[in-house]
């Protein structure tokens, strides 16, 4: 092995220990911390990570500050920005069940993530909950909203809004679920 | 038959009206597609013949740069409409109530990708927290009872509670006294008719002892041992020290001007360079 490649393949496990295991209270690292752990040729480690998870369905997602959508991310954007290992693919019906999530909490989670989303990322909670009762016994849904709030998927302020939170920024692609949603036939 | 002089002034009424309708909308307060681009110029075309001062045709150049202005929104506004960007959140609201909580849930799932994350323990930290027990006192060792403290009873002098803060070394309407002493030897050595610029008497040496002055400062204002002189348009502030302390209140309206006194205020006045 050439020394450039043991190199790499030396950056490629720190990399992987980095982003698999937790190390703050939240998951996934900064951009700075892995320039500081793998040097500035981070984002190329990344990308041979990346290449390397492909064939186990999982992949290395960026989330970038403010939510941008970044083409070409320079240094600094990259350095803002947030890096977690997510699953590439979907997961199929049967899967979901072992996520450890009942079925009608995933579709309240779907049901509060799309409408906040497709309200421009801000709902007030009270309208959210009338929303979720429709489905969910009265007692559940305030219940839930906690849930969803604590596993970071949403956020409240003092005045009662509900915004989307970091993981939904990691986990959801929210313009594919709400083209979903209105793509299914009722 | 309206005459020359009458169809001008219609001309640039009608010229102002559209100008106001399209800053309007510009503003978003209006739909871009409220305005009538086509006829907004067929009125433009009909009264351009009239335009012969460089003002008239300014006016009529301007009419047209907002219209162009509308036309850009009406673009941006059908782009984003046209776009995935654009969401009805009402037709989703119906989907989402038609839709079995099964079917949402699977739907929601097409476009999860869950985090993965590990939470495991390894050899080398088993290892440090081993050696951490090891070092650790038992219980009953480190919360042993600490013995009752033997406080000896007695009366505490005056020197000792101003050693520990509790009183000051001097009454304050006393120390007031003597920092109003203090601003009228200032403004007799270093001011001018009878004033003295407000940080030339409050700045210090270091920046704790510029805020004390500051605070002094404020009680010889605020109790009528000084005039505190306020030039708003050339932003300059004076002190002037009053020859009795006024007690009386004032006819006027008596106002509070916070002054702020931060540290980079203070690092200018240091260097010189505060205005």
């Amino acid at each position: 092995m050439s020394k450039r490649k043991a190199i790499y393949a030396s950056k490629l496990k720190r990399a992987t220990h980095l982003l698999f295991y937790k190390r703050h209270r939240k998951p996934g690292v900064k951009g700075w911390e892995l320039r500081k752990a793998l040097g500035s040729d981070y984002p190329k480690v990344l990308k041979i990570l990346d290449d390397y998870l492909k064939a186990l369905d999982l992949q290395v997602k960026t989330v970038f500050e403010d939510e941008k959508t970044i083409e070409k991310p320079d240094l600094e954007q990259m350095d803002k920005a947030r890096f977690y290992i997510t699953l590439r693919g979907d997961l199929t019906p049967k899967e979901t069940k072992m996520v450890g999530w009942r079925i009608d909490d995933l579709a309240g989670l779907a049901t509060a993530i799309s409408h906040i989303s497709s309200k421009k990322g801000k709902a007030t909670r009270k309208e959210v909950e009338e929303l979720l009762r429709d489905k969910l016994p009265g007692w559940k849904v305030s219940l839930n909203i906690d849930r969803y709030i604590r596993y970071g998927y949403l956020t409240q302020d003092e005045s009662g809004q509900l915004y989307l939170d970091w993981r939904t920024r990691a986990e959801v692609d929210q313009r594919a679920l709400v083209d979903l949603l209105l793509k299914t036939e009722t | 038959m309206q005459s020359k002089r009458e169809r001008e002034e219609l001309g640039r009424e009608k010229l102002a009206s559209i100008i106001e309708t399209c800053r309007a909308v510009e503003q978003r307060s209006l739909d871009p597609f409220l305005i009538d681009i086509n006829g907004n110029i067929n009125e433009i075309k009909e009264f351009f013949p009239e335009w012969t001062t460089p003002e008239d045709l300014c006016l009529d150049a301007e009419t047209i740069h907002h219209l162009a202005s509308v036309i850009k929104l009406q673009g941006e506004w059908v782009k984003h409409r046209s776009t995935t960007l654009y969401m009805d959140p009402f037709l989703l609201e119906e989907k989402l109530k038609q839709m079995p909580k099964e079917e949402i849930a699977e739907t929601f799932a097409q476009a999860w990708h869950p985090l993965i994350e590990f939470e495991q323990i390894s050899l080398h930290s088993l290892a440090e927290a081993i050696r951490y027990w090891k070092s650790l006192l038992p219980l009953n060792e480190r919360w042993k009872e600490a013995p009752p403290f033997k406080v000896e009873r007695s009366f505490a002098s005056r020197e000792e509670l101003v050693q520990q803060k509790i009183l000051r070394d001097e009454a304050f309407s006393e120390e007031l006294e003597n920092f109003w002493q203090i601003l009228t030897r200032s403004i007799a050595e270093k001011g001018e008719n009878g004033k003295i610029p407000y940080w030339d008497f409050v700045g210090a040496e270091t920046y704790e002892e510029t805020v004390q002055r500051a605070f002094m400062t404020s009680f010889l204002i605020t109790y009528g041992y000084a005039t505190l002189e306020i030039h708003p348009l050339e932003e300059e502030m004076f002190i002037k020290s009053n020859e009795k302390p006024e007690t009386k209140v004032s006819k006027k309206q008596l106002v509070s001007i916070p002054i702020a006194v931060s540290m980079e205020d203070w690092s200018k006045w240091k260097k010189g360079t505060l205005k």
